[in-house]
């Protein structure tokens, strides 16, 4: 990791911790969307486990855009952004640390937010449970890497919050399919997670080049 | 090209009311579907025409967006003809999936660079982004009419309006969602390189086809749904008035992207001029 | 003092630049060359182009047409560790010390020398040890900070978009006497500013803009002063009030 990622990474970590605006923010929301969910699906029927993996992966979403936001908004408050384009620094690095930021912020989130679905729901998995472990930080990446990029791609529109779920969600089509399936048949036990494990893993592979192949060019339009 | 207009008007009207004609009265009826199956002959050229403007739309951004560095642009240029000349190599030593033809494929290849190269030469500078723009447009017409009819086919024949895992029907869903999005961030931009940023999420939309494509193919094959549109072979007189309707669609939607080209063209240029005429300004107003 | 010679190689050459937001042209052709060691204030009305031009000198506007050439470079990026650049956002965290602030952005320039950081915030005269966060700042302070920041890698070239503005006279006429020292040091220095009157004794050139086009250049504050009629002389009699 170059030394402007872990600086900028380090720098949004310690402001994030110091204001927790976010942090207390995005955890209430995380507990009112899984308790709403809970109302509007009846946690008890037998289906439950067979929905639980589109549940789970629709409120991470959900709550994921209100983290993903707020990426840029620290940069834009005092037009830091100006700072750092006429800086040497490589677009690149700045792309990494937010996106590594992102991605252990909403990676707190589902550590808080998968005990209250288990509990609601009372779910069990009857496939092999480490793979959840694989699922999880995959899809996230999908969700957080994507999300970063058009995050600063609407920084340049006029309706800069609601762009974002516009331009992330038709793109994340295929991982939220991938991920949903992969939860599904790890909770279900019926059908093997691993092609979809692949399908996320060849996702995150080309948007993540993608990605940091054309953030620079993103950066530096006016 | 302004002559030609009126009579390209006058032969697209003819084209599609012989379309028309083929399609409702000529061709013979479905043996199962019945007079239902007719709104195939709308339905999937629709689908072939949005495909192929999309495909111009990525080949325009693309274009647009490597033409900034001329290096990157000969890179590039090499990069299209290695594909081109893969995919005819790799039609004749690798099997195709079952159904599609050898010399299809490298036809396709083939296809596709000729298109790209095309396009490079008919739309230099800013008149590629007016491509990209144009296509969007007109793309996500034909596209909203693939989702139309869809449902409409799909409900008496098949008894349900939508299947999840139907693969083309969903991958059409998203490229429509993809392509909404796009024309969204063109009107919403507050950016001067609105061009720039429109033709970066038109890559990422492209990127994201083939795995739309691939993550539902194997949803299916995991959860069987029904297939809307039915498979397998098809009656040669149907084929051939799909395949008028194909052309009369492409006259169509040549005449209509062209009028709207014409529009975009002459929208840009009075604002250059006007931008000309507040250069020449001695005083500020 | 640098020589003659090296003194009249311009580092800076604006080569018939424009630049048009749509239809709006903010900067209709202008055409300069600035030379080194020198301190330039550019001044104008409000929508004159003075912040475009100094935007487009910094990199964050790419020009219509025509360039903007810095030390013998059109591509900008290439020379970007050589110029600071400060504008009337403060650029800097709010939430954030000077001190953390200054060592972040050292990090984007390769600096990881902590006493730069405490040397630049010393000059401006500020406090290194202030734990204050940058937000709760007064203007003045907050101004001299993104000083301090623009001056952390030892430019070679200062840009600096109303650096006075809502600063208080003594904060201001400290940062002048700053600049002239850094001009003497061998700096190339522009100001953008309303305040014509603040650099006069220490900017060696004054540029008009009108419309966007540079209109005049002088040397001498007296011409400016006539040339901006009431406005310079009662700021003056404003500063005699004080």
């Amino acid at each position: 990791m170059s030394g402007v990622t872990r600086a900028t990474l380090i720098k949004d970590l310690r402001l994030e911790w110091r204001s927790k605006d976010a942090i207390n923010s995005m955890l209430f929301f995380a507990l009112l969307v899984v308790v709403v969910f809970s109302f509007s699906f009846d946690p008890i029927a037998e289906e439950s486990r067979r929905i639980a993996g589109g549940l789970i992966w629709v409120a991470f979403l959900f709550a994921s855009v209100v983290a993903l936001n707020e990426t840029w908004a620290r940069e834009l408050r005092n037009q830091v952004l100006d700072a750092y384009r006429v800086s040497p620094a490589p677009a690149n690095s700045l792309f990494v640390a937010k996106a590594l930021g992102n991605f252990i912020f909403v990676c707190v989130l589902e550590a808080l937010m998968a005990p209250l679905f288990i509990v609601f729901y009372n779910l069990r998995a009857l496939g092999p449970a480490y793979q959840l472990l694989i699922v999880a930080p995959l899809g996230t990446w999908a969700l957080v890497v994507n999300g970063t990029f058009f995050a600063a791609l609407s920084i340049r529109t006029r309706a800069r919050e609601i762009m974002l779920p516009l331009l992330l969600f038709p793109i994340s089509i295929p991982a939220i399919l991938g991920m949903v399936s992969a939860t599904t048949a790890i909770l279900s036990g019926e059908n093997s997670a691993r092609f979809y494990i692949v399908l996320l893993a060849v996702y995150d592979v080309v948007f993540t080049i993608a990605c940091l192949a054309l953030f620079e060019t993103v950066l530096h339009a006016e | 090209m302004k002559r030609w207009f009126p009579i390209l008007g006058i032969v697209t009207l003819a084209l599609l009311s012989y379309a028309l004609y083929e399609a409702l009265v000529a061709a013979p009826t479905e043996r199962t579907m019945g007079d239902v199956q007719r709104i195939f002959y709308y339905h999937v050229p629709s689908a072939w025409t949005a495909f192929l403007l999309f495909f111009l739309n990525f080949v325009a951004s693309i274009q647009y967006l490597v033409r900034r560095k001329p290096g990157v642009d000969r890179i590039a240029n090499w990069i299209v003809l290695g594909i081109a000349v893969a995919i005819c190599i790799g039609a004749y030593v690798v099997p195709p999936p079952a159904g599609v033809e050898r010399s299809a494929v490298a036809t396709t290849g083939l296809a596709v660079a000729a298109i790209y190269f095309l396009v490079r030469k008919l739309f230099p500078g800013d008149r590629a982004d007016i491509l990209a723009v144009v296509t969007a447009e007109v793309g996500v017409v034909f596209c909203t009419i693939v989702l139309i009819t869809g449902p409409l086919w799909a409900r008496p024949v098949w008894g349900i309006w939508w299947a999840p895992g139907d693969i083309r029907l969903t991958s059409t869903l998203v490229l429509w969602l993809i392509y909404i999005a796009y024309l969204m961030l063109r009107k919403f931009s507050s950016s001067g390189n609105t061009a720039v940023i429109a033709a970066v999420l038109a890559v990422f939309g492209a990127l994201d086809v083939p795995l739309v494509y691939f993550s539902i193919w194997f949803f299916r094959t995991q959860h069987p749904q029904p297939v809307i549109g039915g498979g397998g072979s098809i009656d040669p007189r149907m084929m051939q008035v799909l395949l008028i309707n194909w052309v009369a669609f492409l006259f169509f939607a040549y005449l209509v992207s062209w009028s709207r080209y014409r529009l975009e063209v002459i929208k840009r240029e009075v604002e250059r001029a006007q931008g000309m005429q507040e250069l020449m300004e001695t005083r500020a107003r | 003092m640098t020589s003659g010679a090296a003194q009249s190689s311009p580092i800076i050459v604006v080569d018939n630049l424009i630049k048009q937001f749509g239809r709006f042209a903010a900067l209709r052709g202008v055409s300069a060359e600035f030379v080194a060691g020198k301190m330039y204030a550019i001044l104008g009305d409000n929508g004159a182009g003075k912040t475009t031009l100094l935007r487009t000198m910094a990199g964050l506007n790419h020009p219509t047409r025509g360039s903007v050439s810095i030390l013998g470079n059109r591509n900008l990026r290439e020379i970007c560790g050589e110029i600071g650049y400060m504008a009337h956002p403060s650029l800097l965290y709010d939430e954030m010390s000077g001190m953390e602030n200054l060592r972040y952005f050292g990090q984007l320039y390769g600096i990881a020398d902590e006493e730069r950081c405490r040397a630049a915030i010393r000059a401006v005269a500020l406090d290194p040890e202030l734990e204050r966060p940058v937000g709760q700042y007064s203007q003045g302070m907050r101004q001299r900070m993104s000083l301090a920041r623009a001056l952390l890698n030892d430019p070679k070239i200062l840009l600096l978009d109303e650096p006075f503005s809502n600063v208080d006279l003594r904060s201001a006429r400290e940062m002048v006497a700053l600049l002239g020292r850094m001009r003497n040091a061998g700096k190339t220095i522009f100001v953008v500013t309303h305040q014509a009157s603040l650099l006069d004794g220490a900017a060696d050139e004054f540029v008009w803009m009108e419309a966007g086009r540079i209109v005049s250049r002088t040397e001498s504050f007296e011409r400016v002063a006539r040339e901006m009629g009431e406005d310079a002389r009662s700021s003056e009699d404003m500063e005699k009030r004080r």
